[in-house]
């Protein structure tokens, strides 16, 4: 499997169709961390291990990499998600990215265009796992004000370093609500209060957007469980609006019952 | 026990100055007599001025310590801040904290000739140097000003450009961007290094200074080295994004400097030193 | 001024005479898995066994936010109120030599030029209990600028676990011995002690110096963007970094009143230099990586006579994507 991959970064590289393999190499102590290969040769870098997490769909649409030329990733399932939700936003065209995907059996899969990727990714049922649903469960089992208490205990200790918004591959707007200040939609010191809105309004930004890569709570210096408010929205999502052909925030129809949308 | 440096001056706005559609000045002054006594500044430092509940900004002090009793400040209505302060009328009162940063070195001058070239919005940070010069004109020998803006439009301070063409002691050149000029504009048609090469102004025994948008800066400063200029002699004021003023919130940092303590007032010698962060 | 020891068993008494000496007490407390600085009541909530907390004891001269100015406005008239930012009395107990070493930075930022009240007020008013490193890990590079594991300097008491059953107080300052003096019961003479080797070894790995003559010439090197790649621009390693002191005014109000606050900011953030023209001048991350280095090994040592890094290794633990600043100080003086 390993071998198949830097075969397949090696190829991709030294035909010319990527100047860049973004993959997962070796970190500090044990950590592992995102790789920038841009030779052929610099392939047997790349690693892929249970640690090989982060969604490297972040750097899709980070400047710097862009200017590095057409990039060719190494995508599993939830990496594959976003750049299928990237595409659905327009920010990944067909043609401007490779991917090398990973299944969940740690195969390596070969697509010839990013549609044979999404239709491969849309194939897998997108659903939390058991623990997570149980962890949805609890949360809804709380009465209102035990669920406001809890919000407020675990966001008490965020300090708004925006690794969260930062890590996310689908936060990638230029100027983010927060730094948006005309009004000042959300406060910027990390209060309770500005602490509660910020987060509130990340979720409800990437409410049917969300593809639960867990980037947003491993990147959280104090581990607040963010991914909770995403994977709440998920289960309502899937609840009360079920399959769309796209995303639920890109889903309109004429005889919607709401009549605020019409 | 030390003063809070956050503290500012409430000041009352005493006057306003529409200078174009989104460019104000408005005349402040000290709503409590023993502050606006003990107040001084010098030409080229700059200040923060607040709208309560929206923030401060900076900008220069556009007025010369030679007038005393008030400050004035040009700005352009362009973030939160400034719409708010632009929404304000006279008689309201805002916060002002400075005055902050080096100064242009008016003393060391003397006798010697002035040039100032300056665009668009970029004629406050040396008005407050023109106004001081003026006062103090038998110090200095030529006063020459080359100032361009877009368009007629967008001139800043109308009156007083009319004021300095008109004395003879000063030779005031005012030019638009071409398409910019108004059926009735008689001045020059052209970008100012343009005009300010044709003006040719000498480089003897003579200091320039250099404010405008970073285009009109880089093509200026060439024509400025062959009239003769060295880069000793030619004087600017650095704008990065500030929010404390006194040298802590590290916005303004440049390699070793801070713009708004260690400046903002420079020489191209000193510029040509810096990283280029600004 | 004084070597002293005491007794494990002690210290909840001496939390106990701080305490009701009026002082609050800031020390380590796990919350959620995660070790902090919190408000504690008594010393058995005080965690052990843990490296580093993830924010440093900054926090207690320099917090997350604070009001700088209070203010009303009535018509067209604006009355500028006494600010409710006041110093609390606090001893910070558990302060890694690392952390006790910051806040000469943090102090020499705050007093230079125009004297800060809000942070010398606090620097006044918290006494520092530091404890030094038994343990270290890979990211602990103290010795490499200029402190160590058993560091004095910032602290007012230092601690040193010296056996099973007691610590080593050394007394560093007036502060310290007032602690000291508070319980002398608590207390007995030390005799001869070899504190260092209770210590953690950290051994050193680069030259601080070396570093501050190099970097002005890697201004224009492609190492900063080779290094910053895969950096996403968040500001967790500016906000645990116990020297970081960058920051943001803010107001908010409420009807006719309103606050004015202090807030941490970082220079990574693509907003930090932002014009309000659009003009950006360090518009992509690496210039932003390139600041953060720059500032702390070449322009602060020359500022401030002292860099801006303590080698607590916080920023690395913390770096979502493995930026880790030992080896990127390693690779840039091995630089060509």
């Amino acid at each position: 499997m390993l071998a198949k991959m830097r075969q397949k970064a090696k190829d991709l590289l030294s035909s010319g169709v990527v100047s860049t393999v973004i993959g997962y190499g070796e970190g500090s102590g044990n950590r592992v961390r995102a790789l920038f290969i841009r030779k052929p040769d610099d392939a047997d870098k790349l690693i892929l291990d249970e640690r090989c997490v982060q969604n490297l769909a972040v750097y899709l649409t980070k400047r710097e990499v862009r200017a590095l030329g057409r990039p060719a990733v190494v995508a599993r399932v939830p990496v594959m998600r976003t750049i299928q939700q990237l595409m659905f936003e327009k920010q990944v065209a067909e043609g401007e990215v490779a991917v090398i995907g990973i299944s969940p059996d740690s195969q390596v899969l070969d697509f010839p265009d990013l549609k044979s990727m999404a239709e491969y990714v849309s194939a897998i049922p997108f659903e939390l796992s058991a623990d997570e649903k149980a962890a949805v469960e609890k949360l809804e089992k709380m009465t209102a004000g035990e669920r406001w208490n809890f919000w407020l205990d675990v966001l008490s200790g965020c300090s708004k370093c925006y690794a969260c918004r930062q890590s996310c591959p689908l936060c990638y707007c230029e100027r983010c609500t927060v730094e948006c200040n005309q009004p000042q939609w959300v406060s910027v010191p990390s209060h309770g209060l500005g602490n509660l809105e910020w987060h509130i309004m990340r979720a409800m930004h990437l409410a049917g957007r969300c593809v639960n890569c867990g980037d947003c709570f491993r990147a959280c210096p104090l581990e607040i469980p963010l991914n909770l408010l995403t994977q709440k929205i998920i289960t309502d999502i899937a609840d009360k609006f079920g399959g769309a052909d796209e995303y639920a925030l890109n889903a309109f129809k004429p005889d919607d019952k709401e009549d605020f949308i019409r | 026990m030390e003063t809070n440096v956050y503290k500012p001056y409430l000041m009352r706005i005493a006057e306003i100055t529409e200078e174009t559609p989104d460019v104000r000045t408005f005349r402040l002054e000290f709503t409590k007599e023993d502050e606006a006594a003990s107040f001084s500044y010098k030409a080229g430092q700059f200040g923060e001025y607040s709208v309560f509940g929206e923030g401060e900004s900076t900008f220069c002090i556009a007025s010369s310590p030679t007038r005393k009793g008030y400050i004035e400040c040009t700005f352009r209505k362009a973030g939160r801040v400034t719409k708010a302060l632009a929404a304000r009328e006279k008689g309201d009162t805002i916060g002002f904290r400075g005055p902050y940063g080096n100064t242009f070195p008016l003393s060391d001058w003397k006798g010697k000739s002035l040039l100032f070239v300056t665009g668009g919005i970029a004629l406050p940070p040396l008005r407050c140097v023109i106004w001081n010069a003026l006062d103090l004109r038998d110090n200095f020998k030529d006063i020459t000003i080359v100032y361009g803006a877009r368009s007629v439009q967008d001139l800043v301070y109308k009156k007083e450009l009319a004021e300095w063409d008109a004395r003879p002691d000063v030779k005031l050149i005012t030019t638009v961007d071409p398409g910019g000029e108004t059926t009735d504009w008689k001045g020059p048609v052209g970008f100012v290094p343009t005009v300010l090469e044709k003006a040719s102004p000498s480089s003897a025994d003579s200091v320039a200074l250099l404010c405008g948008p970073p285009i009109m800066i880089k093509l200026t400063l060439p024509v400025l080295s062959n009239l003769g200029f060295s880069p000793e002699n030619i004087y600017t004021t650095l704008e990065n994004r500030m929010k404390c003023g006194i040298g802590k919130c590290g916005r303004c940092n440049v390699g070793k400097y801070f713009v708004c303590k260690d400046g903002p007032v420079f020489t191209f010698a000193q510029v040509n030193e810096l990283p280029p962060e600004y | 001024m004084g070597k002293k020891t005491i007794n494990v068993d002690s210290l909840g008494e001496l939390f106990h005479k701080i305490k009701s000496g009026g002082k609050r007490i800031l020390a380590p407390v796990e919350k959620d898995g995660v070790i902090l600085f919190g408000e504690v009541a008594s010393y058995p909530e005080v965690a052990t066994g843990y490296i580093q907390t993830v924010f440093s004891a900054k926090e207690a001269v320099l917090p997350r936010f604070e009001e700088i100015l209070r203010f009303s406005s009535e018509g067209r008239d604006v009355v500028i109120e006494e600010e409710s930012n006041k110093p609390v009395p606090t001893v910070v107990f558990g302060v890694r030599p690392c952390d006790a070493k910051s806040l000469s930075v943090i102090k020499a930022v705050f007093e230079r030029d125009y004297p800060d009240i809000f942070v010398q007020s606090k620097i006044d008013s918290t006494t520092v209990i530091g404890l030094s490193c038994v343990n270290s890990d890979e990211y602990c590079f103290c010795t490499s600028v200029g402190g160590a594991p058993g560091d004095t300097a910032g602290s007012d008491l230092l601690l040193t676990r010296i056996n099973d059953a007691n610590y080593l107080a050394e007394i560093i300052t007036e502060k310290g011995e007032s602690i000291v003096s508070s319980a002398p019961e608590l207390f007995s003479e030390a005799g001869n002690v070899d504190k260092d080797r209770h210590l953690a070894q950290v051994n050193r790995q680069f030259d601080l110096d070396e570093l501050e003559k190099r970097l002005p010439a890697l201004f224009e090197s492609p190492l900063w963007a080779g290094q910053s790649l895969r950096c996403i621009g968040c500001g967790a390693c500016s906000f645990v970094c116990p020297s970081c002191t960058c920051f943001d005014i803010q107001d908010e109000t409420d009807g006719a009143r309103g606050i004015r606050l202090r807030c941490w900011d970082s220079c990574g953030f693509a907003q930090f230099t932002l014009h309000t023209s659009g003009h950006n001048p360090r518009g992509v991350q690496s210039k932003r990586w390139r600041q953060r280095i720059m500032h702390k090994f070449s322009y602060q040592p020359g500022e401030l006579g002292t860099a801006g890094c303590v080698g607590c290794g916080r920023c690395s633990r913390a770096c979502p994507v493995d930026m880790n600043i030992l080896q990127h100080i390693k690779d840039i003086l091995e630089a060509r």
